[in-house]
């Protein structure tokens, strides 16, 4: 534990240097995302998002169910299908502009350089194909492998990921391996050809707390092994404190806070990130007592307020929340989009 | 394929037939005396009464069951007033026509059926899938003797380029299957596009376009077999009605095959030659679900694992 302690905190400690929304100094950022916005014709779903994310970093997006979380990973992916697509803004990936690129140059890419995990594994999986060749697919068409090579390629991903009987569990069908096995199966794929960056959508939400903690142990070491950047979709906060390096708190499509996660755990600014940490259940929480919750739910798309839109459930809320703050630094380690913390303050 | 599986089917299958042969068999003695469709009004009593005694139309009914389910096992299906031949004999040497034109129907339904209902699954709300929807209501809402008329009005009798009877060159199979053809394809092209529009949703697409899986290999390796799955019922349900759907449309084109033959035995009472069709026709239905079982298995790993213990 100790061990696992002192990578992650070096980790972060490598990477105080920089800014809030991302590295402002040091080496270029893997992936850079600049004013990205989602919607369909009729309801903007992710509005100017600006995320940037350092080779090997691991970035946390967390928020309440439907504040735009997966869009943004989607986006940033080029994985969006109609009528959701990419309004606005660009994404640079290693160097590249990818929000530029065709389909087949995307192609390319995904499952190569970005993979994807998804939620609900055990749907994320074809039914209908053994998963020992939704692995060796990955290889043969990125590698270019055999069938034959990417096949005992594949058992010794299942190797690394801790499927036991790799060999056998080759021949298996989704149905006949449990969510967490199957979480695994996913894993080994997004890992098949070394990608630069994991994108995790929720990838243990669907999974109980013991297998959760197994499997974010495996991410970790997967991705000191491997050096990838990582970014983590999830509602929970447990789950930020183990793993962030830096933390992205959505709310109804807009990023209201950007924080190292030590800053963040240690000052949150923004109301809603201390709503949310707020919610969290301690050790020390009276069993008797009442969990804390946010008054109020999350608005639609459709009916969002003009200006900040935690305004209405805000319990710091002004007449100046009618005009949108924007997000600004709070020091080195964080920025806040919140009027009652300016920069002034 | 374990063998309990088989075994079951065989007789859910032999059961099928049997109750089909008793329904049968019951109906027409219920429905009227043959002798009286098949001989002159004047015929003298005796004459009728020894017809009667010969072909065993005398004994109780009961009887008659019992000796006819006798001959059944030793594959005697009774002997057709008519043709004076085993009833056998007279429904084989129909089998090859009501093939040729079913079988031809059936591929080619099926294969137009499939490419339109996935072209306009993946073009969803363009013209193509439109054109599609619009065939496909068609196809399931035009009677066959309708269209086939219509056809014969047209091909044959206006623009005179197509024969409208009989059987003989490829050009008499024209009429006659595209009529048997449309409703399949139009039924087949709605039932796979909407499958191939559930099955397009599913997560596990969604993670082939995130692996870089280019498109072609997206619908035929992970969506296509996944569709499938529920095609393959109607498909069974076409292929078991092979012979039965002929009925219609051999006699709108007088194609010389098993349909036709099942009207005119109707018609003139021709008890063997009728209950040998029936049997033929729900031993097709049966062999189609059976293969739509075995197809199912072999699509969908999770019907064929249930038997066996989840790891």
């Amino acid at each position: 534990m100790t061990l696992v302690d002192d990578i992650s905190f070096a980790g972060t400690r490598r990477r105080t240097s920089s800014g809030p929304t991302g590295p402002a100094v040091g080496p270029e950022p893997l992936l850079r995302l600049e004013g990205v916005s989602v919607g369909t014709d009729r309801v903007d779903l992710v509005m100017d998002v600006d995320l940037s994310l350092a080779p090997g970093e691991t970035l946390c997006l967390v928020g309440e169910s439907g504040c735009g979380k997966s869009l943004t990973c989607l986006a940033a992916m080029g994985l969006l299908s109609a009528p959701v697509r990419c309004t606005s803004g660009r994404v640079h990936f290693a160097g590249q502009e990818i929000s530029a690129l065709t389909e087949t140059q995307l192609q390319a890419l995904r499952g190569r350089d970005i993979s994807m995990i998804f939620q609900d594994a055990t749907a994320a999986l074809n039914p209908v194909r053994r998963v020992g060749d939704q692995v060796a697919e990955v290889l043969v068409l990125h590698e270019g492998l055999t069938c034959h090579a990417a096949r005992a390629r594949a058992a010794a991903l299942f190797d690394m990921v801790g499927i036991p009987d790799p060999r056998a569990r080759l021949r298996a069908y989704p149905h006949e391996l449990s969510g967490g096995m199957n979480q695994r199966v996913m894993i080994a794929m997004a890992l098949a050809c070394r990608p630069k960056l994991i994108v995790a959508d929720e990838a243990t939400t669907a999974l109980d707390v013991t297998t959760q903690a197994q499997i974010l142990d495996l991410l970790r070491q997967l991705q000191v092994e491997t050096g990838a950047a990582m970014i983590f979709v999830t509602h929970d906060l447990g789950v930020v404190a183990e793993i962030a390096d830096r933390v992205a708190v959505m709310y109804s499509g807009r990023i209201v806070e950007v924080a190292t996660a030590d800053a963040l755990f240690e000052a949150p600014r923004h109301p809603y990130t201390r709503g949310l940490m707020a919610c969290r259940l301690h050790v020390a929480t009276p069993s008797a007592g009442r969990l804390a919750a946010i008054e109020g739910v999350v608005p639609p798309p459709s009916a969002r307020p003009a200006g900040c839109a935690f305004a209405p459930r805000c319990p710091k809320a002004e007449a100046v929340c009618a005009n949108r703050p924007a997000l600004l630094g709070v020091g080195a380690a964080q920025a806040v989009a919140c009027h009652s913390i300016g920069p002034a303050r | 394929m374990s063998p309990g599986f088989l075994t079951l089917k065989l007789l859910r299958g032999l059961l099928t037939l049997f109750l089909a042969v008793t329904f049968v068999f019951v109906i027409l003695r219920l429905a009227g005396d043959p002798l009286r469709l098949m001989l002159p009004d004047d015929t003298p009593p005796d004459v009728i009464d020894h017809y009667r005694q010969l072909y065993g139309l005398d004994r109780p009914l009961p009887e008659q069951y019992l000796r006819y389910l006798q001959g059944l096992m030793q594959g005697d299906f009774g002997y057709s007033f008519r043709d004076r031949q085993p009833a056998l004999d007279t429904v084989l040497s129909r089998i090859p026509a009501t093939l040729l034109l079913g079988l031809t129907s059936f591929v080619v339904s099926t294969l137009i059926g499939l490419v339109a209902g996935i072209v306009a699954a993946l073009r969803r709300g363009s013209l193509v899938d439109q054109a599609v929807i619009s065939f496909s209501i068609f196809g399931h809402s035009m009677p066959s003797f309708f269209l086939g008329i219509l056809m014969i009005l047209l091909f044959a009798m206006t623009w005179r380029i197509l024969p409208s009877a009989g059987m003989g060159s490829a050009a008499h199979l024209v009429m006659p299957a595209i009529t048997l053809g449309v409703g399949g394809a139009g039924a087949i092209a709605r039932f796979t596009r909407s499958s191939m529009l559930e099955v397009l949703n599913q997560p596990y697409m969604k993670t082939a376009r995130a692996k870089g899986v280019p498109v072609a290999t997206r619908v035929l390796r992970d969506a296509v077999p996944n569709a499938a799955i529920p095609v393959v019922t109607v498909l069974g349900l076409r292929m078991g009605g092979l012979i039965s759907g002929t009925v219609v449309v051999e006699t709108v084109f007088a194609w010389p095959g098993i349909g036709q033959l099942l009207v005119t035995a109707v018609g003139q009472r021709d008890l063997a030659v009728v209950q040998t069709i029936v049997i033929l026709v729900a031993l097709t239905m049966v062999v189609a679900n059976f293969a739509v079982d075995v197809a199912y298995r072999w699509l969908d790993p999770r019907i064929a694992g249930a038997g066996k213990e989840a790891t």
